[in-house]
């Protein structure tokens, strides 16, 4: 008899949250601002009640409604001659492979859930980032992931590094897509507030993409998936004082992520995309029902009738704010075209997942929420969406004074080590530069048999295309350091770095999204990094020709210090760039083939150690300007790769980045055991021409019977080019300096980070 | 030959299987979906990688008890081969098709990489025909593949020729450095005393496709067709 009960107490609870209207106190308890409240007012005719300020209030966050950067980001290039769905209008951006293959791709940060909880929180991540692909009809083929922690000495950092390591590889591993990439960063700006990036990657047939818009009005609406409970919904801030005081204890502020039903709803999706069932579909991520009632119904220009109490829950008594605020994980909506409802049942109990008929699609333009038949919240869709009733707002900015303070340093300032050999050993052990083994090697790279990088290491991840002659070509980069140093300078060297990545691999750069990772909004000199930054990426996007499909911004991410202060970790808008391989044959890997090849530098060295690791790790100059970059000759010098490749003219192709050209070439030895004998250029200081990291530099292997076509070729493009030396059988040597076997700087650059671990 | 592959809710190698022998080996293949009771006349069962069930229990420990597991146990019963890869032995362990038990990993940490592995067994046709002077360079992928069983049955094992795999360095020494997981005496598979339940943590399917520039384990698939033939 317990629950008839209950669902008695719930219905009451129900009207009476229905029914009284909310108070300014609240809304601003929850977020939102006296002028967004009367805003709220004006749309509705009336102050609206408690339910529907809290759904408000999600949409509006700037995690929803993107208000402090929607103005800038839609200055960014947003289509390109590959694209089939341009930004922003359905869940992530859509390549188009030709062979009638789509390419659907997006990153996404889960920072502040990894902060507190970093295995549920990176979990979460990765569970959600992959629905966003699968939830337009494209199987994700696969995984990526950029992570940025504070110092790895810190036991705090190991903590919150072991348990993201932890969460993205149980997901990932029982989801059973590969992680094929990614980057990992230290810097003590990131020591309270790591970023956990991730990005998913997946292939659909042009002819089944799945929309996330609703259509056809009579239409039933269908929840599918996980059961709703509580989890997540504290993130939005619950202080009303007849509601929160006795239940915010039990409101679990991170969600819980199960990878077993999220694969269970990929199959079941899979498998209903092949048929002619849907109309529409979304998946739940960030403010649950609401978010997805809300942005269906205004992208398809209708509205919803949706009941919450037929909504399957983890708990009895949940409240309707708690129903449509749940992040609870592995959910999905969807609209099904009438008739076809016994379809969807069949192929969900399949799956023994719930698919339970929520409600309709009406006329519009409100979305309106029942409980127990009576409306608990009505709404405008469109006023509660981004680029609809949602707030814009335009932020000041200020250069701060750092920037000035960087452009007066001077490479004269910095002696020359007298030991090089020294430096060299230390770059290879930093966490920045050494191996991430420790780390890649807890995630399967290799289900579901298309990471053709498995074997055959190249600067970007190749995925096969299965049946085609083509493949996906990947990477992530951000040098958030260079970024810092110059915000639009350094978020076009990672757009450049990414596309030389995919250039050097013998692909053909398409589209990138993004993920803007940055301080408070609010404070002017934060935002000038973020203004400074979306100007570096269009710059870069333009020249390249690579549109930007889509992402998110994360905001507030800071460490408050000791004194009450709060310090923005460094401006950190990660690049997620896709290319494609038009021909497999074009696959060009980073290793040293042979001893005795020619080992050749393309681009032109300079004397510059700016925002080098081996300016900030070796010397303790924190602050510089960014590397030398131009971003005219970046373009030139990947045409060239591109061409060389095209023609056969190099046996291996590696960029120069993080730790300069030693280290490149050191990583050009290793995957063989081949050294290299080079000679510096005299008109450069010799830390420089090694650790340096000045941009637009590539090191290619020659032939020797190649040697002419391949010199005719660089010269007629216009590109510097240098002759450094040639691969040895295992002795690295430098200026007839030796430093060593290339096995033995393997040793240090393979168990560096396991090395700190034990001793943290 | 007909093959058939387990699809268990929360397998994840199912498909990579099924490319492996029917696009690259050309062979006859279908799936069998774990609330069926029929194995659609097949000759070799496999049990593929993944989390089945989400192994939130004890890998395979739940995959066991499904209605197809009760026809495949009567299958290899029979004398029908049955081979279980990763998640796969792990679930026939579970069934009691093969001694042992697969412990978490002694790093505790879920490893994958490639690792090497010396054929051991001259009686079964998995490793009967292959070059035993060869590493084969195989990839590897569990949290759960610590192998273990009693000093006893070890030497019944070993004494009845059913070790099947051993992980060994990139010139074929069996070494404790090569032992990726902590497995007992470097066991990576193993068979029944019948020899013809197999089960091993390396998965062959993921080195047997030219484009991916490794097929040391097709060369394991295809020595086994060809005495399954004969």
């Amino acid at each position: 008899m317990e629950v008839p009960n209950l669902a008695a107490k719930a219905k009451e609870m129900a009207k009476t949250a229905a029914q009284e209207p909310a108070t300014l106190e609240q809304a601003r308890e929850m977020g939102l601002l006296p002028e967004e409240f009367d805003k709220i007012r004006e749309i509705l005719g009336r102050t609206p009640n408690f339910t529907e300020m809290c759904v408000y209030s999600v949409m509006w966050s700037e995690h929803c409604s993107y208000k402090n950067s929607i103005k800038w980001l839609k200055t960014l290039p947003k289509d390109g001659p590959h694209m089939l769905v341009k930004a922003g209008e359905e869940n992530a951006g859509l390549v188009d492979i030709g062979d009638g293959i789509g390419c659907a791709f997006k990153i996404e940060s889960h920072n502040h859930p990894s902060a507190i909880e970093p295995y549920q929180g990176a979990a979460t991540g990765v569970g959600g980032i992959n629905r966003d692909i699968f939830t337009m009809g494209a199987r994700p083929v696969a995984q990526l992931n950029s992570l940025r922690f504070g110092k790895l000495s810190d036991p705090r950092t190991q903590w919150l590094m072991t348990g993201v390591v932890k969460g993205i590889g149980d997901y990932g591993n029982a989801f059973g897509i590969p992680i094929v990439g990614g980057e990992v960063y230290f810097d003590e700006s990131y020591q309270a507030n790591p970023l956990v990036n991730a990005m998913s990657v997946g292939l659909v047939n042009t002819s089944r993409i799945i929309s996330s818009k609703a259509r056809g009005v009579g239409n039933p609406v269908y929840i599918v998936g996980s059961a709703t409970g509580k989890d997540g919904i504290k993130g939005a801030s619950f202080a009303s004082k007849d509601i929160t005081e006795d239940s915010a204890r039990d409101l679990p502020s991170v969600q819980v992520g199960d990878p077993f039903q999220e694969k269970l709803l990929l199959e079941a999706t899979m498998e209903l995309a092949q048929t002619d069932a849907i109309a529409g579909m979304q998946d739940m991520g960030a403010a649950g029902i609401t978010c997805s009632t809300s942005e269906m119904s205004a992208g398809g220009k209708v509205g919803m009738d949706i009941h919450l109490d037929r909504v399957p829950l983890r708990q009895q008594g949940m409240k309707p704010f708690e129903i449509l605020l749940s992040e609870s994980q592995e959910r999905m909506l969807i609209v099904i075209r009438k008739g076809h409802e016994d379809e969807v049942k069949r192929i969900f109990d399949k799956w023994d997942l719930h698919a339970e008929e929520i409600g309709v699609v009406t006329e519009g333009p409100m979305v309106r929420y029942y409980m127990h038949g009576e409306v608990v919240g009505e709404i405008p869709a469109d006023s509660l969406v981004l680029g609809g009733g949602a707030p814009v707002y335009e932020r000041e900015f200020r250069e701060p004074a750092y920037y000035a303070e960087a452009k007066k340093f001077s490479m004269d300032q910095v002696a020359e080590p007298k030991d090089l050999v020294v430096v060299a050993r230390q770059l290879l052990a930093n966490p920045n530069i050494c191996s991430k083994r420790w780390i890649y090697e807890q995630y399967d790279s290799m289900v579901g048999t298309v990471n053709m990088s498995a074997n055959r290491p190249s600067d970007a991840a190749v995925v096969n295309i299965k049946n085609s002659n083509k493949a996906l070509v990947m990477t992530v980069d951000c040098n958030g350091r260079y970024v810092n140093a110059d915000p639009e300078t350094g978020t076009m060297i990672a757009v450049s770095e990414a596309a030389r990545n995919i250039t050097c691999s013998g692909g053909e750069p398409s589209a990138i999204t993004n993920c803007l990772n940055f301080g408070n909004p609010y404070n002017p000199e934060v935002y000038w990094q973020f203004v400074g930054a979306i100007k570096g990426m269009s710059a870069a996007c333009r020249k390249f020709g690579t549109p930007v499909t889509g992402g998110n911004v994360s905001f507030y991410n800071q460490t408050v210090a000791e004194d009450g202060s709060a310090r923005p970790v460094f401006p950190t808008p990660t690049i997620g760039m896709l290319g494609v391989m038009k021909d497999k044959s074009l696959l060009t890997t980073l290793d040293f083939k042979y001893k005795g090849d020619l080992i050749y530098l393309l681009g032109q060295p300079k004397d510059d150690i700016s925002s080098s690791e081996y300016l900030v790790s070796f010397h303790g100059i924190r602050n510089s300007p960014a590397p030398w970059f131009d971003l005219d000759e970046e373009f030139r010098v990947q045409q060239c790769v591109a061409g060389l490749i095209r023609n056969n003219y190099i046996s291996s192709a590696h960029d120069v980045s993080d730790g300069g050209l030693f280290v490149t070439l050191v990583e050009m030895g290793m995957p063989g055991d081949l050294g290299f004998d080079i000679v510096s250029d005299s008109e450069i200081r010799r830390d420089a021409f090694l650790f340096g990291e000045s941009q637009s530099r590539v090191v290619v292997t020659v032939v020797e019977e190649d040697e002419d076509k391949f010199l005719d070729f660089v010269v007629e493009s216009g590109v510097q080019v240098m002759l450094l030396g040639h691969v040895t059988k295992g002795r690295v040597t430098v200026d007839d300096l030796n430093f060593g076997l290339i096995t033995d700087l393997k040793e240090i650059y393979d168990n560096a980070i396991a090395e700190e671990l034990t001793q943290g | 030959m007909k093959f058939g592959v387990v699809i268990f809710p929360g397998s994840n190698c199912d498909e990579d299987l099924v490319y492996t022998m029917g696009h690259i080996l050309h062979q006859d293949v279908v799936k069998l979906w774990h609330k069926e009771r029929d194995l659609q006349g097949c000759d070799f069962i496999f049990i593929p990688g993944g989390f089945s069930y989400g192994d939130y229990l004890r890998s395979g420990a739940i995959a066991r008890f499904s209605p197809i597991m009760d026809e495949v146990i009567a299958h290899a019963n029979k004398g029908g081969y049955v081979m279980g890869i990763c998640n796969g032995f792990q679930i026939l362990t579970e069934a009691r098709l093969l001694p042992g038990a697969l412990l978490h990993n002694a790093s505790r940490k879920f490893v994958c990489r490639n690792v090497y592995l010396k054929p051991e067994s001259r009686s079964a046709i998995l490793t009967a025909s292959l070059d035993h002077n060869k590493a084969f360079r195989i990839p590897i992928a569990h949290g759960e593949g610590n192998f273990f069983t009693s000093a006893d049955d070890l030497k019944r094992i070993e004494d009845n020729d059913q070790v099947l795999f051993r992980y060994c360095s990139a010139t074929g020494e069996v070494t404790e450095e090569s032992n990726p997981n902590g497995s007992l005496s470097n066991i990576a598979g193993v068979c029944n005393t019948g020899k013809n339940v197999f089960g091993m943590m390396p998965h062959p399917e993921r080195a047997a496709d030219y484009e991916l520039d490794n097929t040391d384990g097709r060369e394991i698939f295809e020595a086994a067709l060809a005495l399954v033939k004969a």
